[in-house]
């Protein structure tokens, strides 16, 4: 072993030497700069008695491999899983459960979670209780004796509702759940769940890992030894893996994962602020402004405040004429790109979820989500100011 | 149109802006919509994306199916699949399986209260024993891997739909080039692409076709849900792989035959088990439902001694998991693909240590069976030493 690849002073590197000094970065055969592409399905097995480290890609490659040491390490987890979808990793992760067990998942969550939540899980007989994990009482209210996981985001989408990690992880330690959260807004350079007790660290890593908008992958993490045997089983019994290519380009997308996120987050606190004094919105969600409940929880939790803005215009006539009138921004689906991208959650993260239910969440008809990219922000603000006024 | 030619032309006129002959990969993950509430079609790539919905579409017109879906690998299609049955359900499933979908029935499934059976899907009397009230599909792969057992489409999907049970058939084997389950009555077609679809041992994938508007709403929702979808990338090198399938498909038959037939007659060889011989069991039904047989078959030697030194001496032939590329490659069922079916159930369909699977490719046939000459040569030789 080279001292390129000595673990131990790997993982004793600041944030951003590791997003480019991982381990595997260099290919060892060849000294080429990035990991090849292993476009292959099955591996060679010279010996029948002493089978190589990979027989088969479903159930390891070595692209994917790259990947998973890479995001195992910038978490601080033991190791890392990479699948077809954000939403393949959470159902695959969502398998480590059996009929008659219970789940507590915070009320906000991801739409394609609650989808498979309440639409496909529940004739696996897996129940859920949805609470506002923001309020502790109620996630204690929550538990019952059939209870075997809680399921966080935080900050939550769209409204950016701020969990206590360490204190419900704590708790859930107490009782004997498992603890999964939903990385995804704030990826492991904000926010590095295993240090407050988290089990499972999850991301769709189409948004700001990859952050180019161009890759579709899901990653889940652990730092238990026992928990990461039972989801490479899992991995590889159910098969939504992570192909080669996407691998590749999902790590690509990483190594430039702090220069983004700063550019972002510094955009992001600019929006809000300017949003927060603007006559047409009637309210801002951001962890970065200083009324945004849980503000404190989140700076004691974490490093920044990530790069999505939510606000209510007041209507949905009026969030249709901003999302026609905006020049910049990508109108569509997702978040966490080089391009900005304006979505309007009531048709479209969460259209899977009852019109009731989504008020009750603050998930009005008014409101729209900003994710901040790379552009120049005072041409941001100029866009949406000319697109307010209309 | 002939099949032939729709393999050849899967998306060469499907980009209207260019022309490009070889479809665009999209690495698109999020599309700009036009307006509220207008959509160009594409959303999101989980749900639908421009290069994966071509594949999609062809996988559906060549297996005479209404909808396809592309996963991330045969066996994600599988658990999309499975995932239309939940708590009290039960299944009839070939007895002769491929190990990852016992796996997922067994370890996974069977913890959501999804049940499942085991049996010789052409048997009729045993399947009709196994069926209970709650028992909502049949499961079936024809040929069998790695002994190549046949069931008949027509007779067993008929007993099924008058059941009122979904017949699903892995077609990976035979592709839709020598035979088209839906045809024959199935209401789902199941591959993993990764084989002869894919054909090069580079891209792994899973494809689902169905028949029917409300199953194929239901699949298209399980395969948005549960996100098991397969990349852009991946769903281009699949197209191009499908469209010499025609060409591979008929070179892997011309060889297995050759092969099988100078193994039949070698003294090492116990059997072998290959469903164009006439003295296969399945023959007939075989020629009845297919155009064509498959470039995999399995035989039995005589003496176990035999696999260890073989496996080491092949040469131009591959020792390594998978099948139906264009490159040969020889399996140890018993260890590799079927190492988690239980020793009990793998003896009594004859998955034992004496047991090779062989999947042909397209090189000569000539050098293949010099190699196989070889390697059994040596065999012999060293345990006459020993």
């Amino acid at each position: 072993m080279t001292d390129r690849h000595n673990l131990e002073k790997i993982a004793g590197r600041s944030f951003a030497t590791k997003l480019l000094h991982f381990g595997t970065e260099i290919d060892e055969q060849t000294g080429a700069s990035s990991t090849p592409i292993f476009q292959a399905s099955t591996f060679h097995q010279a010996d029948i008695m002493d089978p190589p480290h990979h027989d088969y890609s479903r159930s390891g490659n070595p692209t994917r491999e790259a990947l998973e040491n890479y995001i195992a390490l910038l978490e601080g987890g033991t190791r890392g899983f990479a699948f077809a979808s954000g939403m393949a990793a959470i159902s695959t992760t969502f398998m480590l459960l059996s009929a008659g067990d219970h789940v507590i998942v915070t009320e906000d969550v991801y739409g394609g979670t609650y989808r498979l939540l309440t639409a496909v899980l529940t004739r696996f007989n897996i129940e859920t209780t949805f609470v506002d994990m923001t309020d502790f009482e109620q996630v204690q209210e929550a538990l019952k004796p059939n209870t075997k996981a809680v399921f966080m985001e935080t900050p939550s989408n769209p409204t950016l509702k701020i969990t206590d990690i360490s204190l419900v992880a704590g708790w859930a330690k107490e009782k004997g759940l498992l603890t999964m959260l939903d990385n995804t807004f704030m990826t492991p350079y904000h926010q590095r769940p295993f240090e407050l007790g988290v089990d499972i660290v999850l991301h769709s890593a189409t948004k700001f890992l990859s952050g180019h908008s161009d890759v579709l992958a899901g990653l889940a993490v652990t730092n238990d030894e026992a928990l990461g045997r039972r989801l490479y089983q899992l991995q590889n019994g159910l098969g939504a893996v992570l192909s080669a290519h996407e691998s590749w380009l999902l790590m690509r997308g990483m190594k430039t994962l702090q220069a983004r996120m700063e550019h972002s987050e510094r955009s992001a606190r600019k929006l809000a602020e300017w949003l927060s004094n603007h006559p047409e919105v009637t309210q801002v969600y951001y962890p970065g402004l200083e009324d945004h409940p849980g503000r404190e929880i989140h700076e004691k939790q974490s490093k920044g405040y990530g790069a999505v803005v939510s606000f209510d215009v007041g209507s949905g006539e009026r969030a249709a004429s901003l999302l026609s009138r905006v020049q910049l921004p990508l109108v569509a689906v997702s978040l966490g790109a080089v391009e900005s991208i304006l979505s309007y959650p009531a048709k479209m993260s969460h259209a899977a979820m009852p019109k009731e239910v989504r008020y009750q969440r603050g998930i009005t008809d008014g409101l729209v989500r900003y994710s901040v990219g790379l552009e120049d922000i005072d041409d941001l603000i100029a866009d949406l100011d000319s697109a307010l006024k209309g | 149109m002939k099949i032939e030619s729709h393999l050849a032309q899967i998306g060469s006129q499907k980009e209207p802006v260019t022309g490009a002959i070889s479809f665009p990969v999209y690495q698109a993950t999020a599309f700009r919509h036009p307006q509220l509430g207008q959509s160009t079609g594409f959303d999101y790539a989980r749900t639908k994306s421009p290069t994966r919905s071509v594949l999609e579409e062809a996988a559906a017109q060549l297996e005479s199916g209404d909808a396809g879906f592309a996963c991330s690998s045969g066996m994600a299609a599988l658990t999309t699949i499975f995932a239309l049955f939940g708590q009290g359900d039960h299944l009839i499933v070939s007895l002769d399986l491929y190990g990852g979908t016992y796996r997922l029935l067994e370890k996974i499934m069977s913890r959501y209260g999804v049940k499942a059976s085991y049996v010789d899907t052409n048997d009729l009397d045993g399947i009709s024993e196994l069926l209970q009230p709650n028992t909502k599909a049949i499961v079936i792969e024809t040929p069998t891997n790695p002994l190549m057992m046949i069931t008949d489409l027509e007779r067993v999907s008929a007993w099924a739909k008058s059941k009122g049970l979904l017949t699903i058939v892995d077609n990976t084997l035979l592709t839709p080039f020598f035979q088209r389950p839906i045809e024959l009555g199935a209401d789902i077609v199941v591959h993993s692409a990764t084989k002869y679809l894919g054909g090069h041992n580079d891209v792994l994938a899973g494809l689902i076709v169905t028949k029917g508007a409300e199953l194929s709403q239901q699949m298209g929702f399980l395969h948005n849900s549960l996100g098991a979808v397969l990349g852009p990338q991946d769903s281009w090198l699949l197209m191009r792989g499908m469209k010499t399938l025609a060409l591979r498909m008929e070179r892997h038959q011309y060889n297995a035959t050759a092969i099988a037939n100078y193994l039949m007659e070698h003294e090492a060889i116990e059997d072998v088990y290959y469903p164009a011989l006439p003295h296969h069991p399945g023959h007939e039904i075989q020629n009845k439902q297919s155009s064509g047989n498959t470039g995999i078959f399995s035989f039995r030697l005589k003496d176990a001694r035999y696999v260890e030194p073989i496996l080491r001496h092949i040469k131009l032939i591959a020792f390594a998991e998978s099948l139906g590329g264009v490159e040969s490659l020889m399996t140890y069922p018993a260890v590799q693909t079927h190492a988690d079916i239980p020793l009990e159930i793998r003896q009594q369909i004859g998955v034992d240590d004496r047991l090779l699977r062989f999947s042909v490719g397209i090189e000569h046939a000539d050098d293949l069976i010099a190699d196989l000459e070889q390697a059994l040569a040596a065999a012999k030789s060293e345990i006459q030493e020993a």
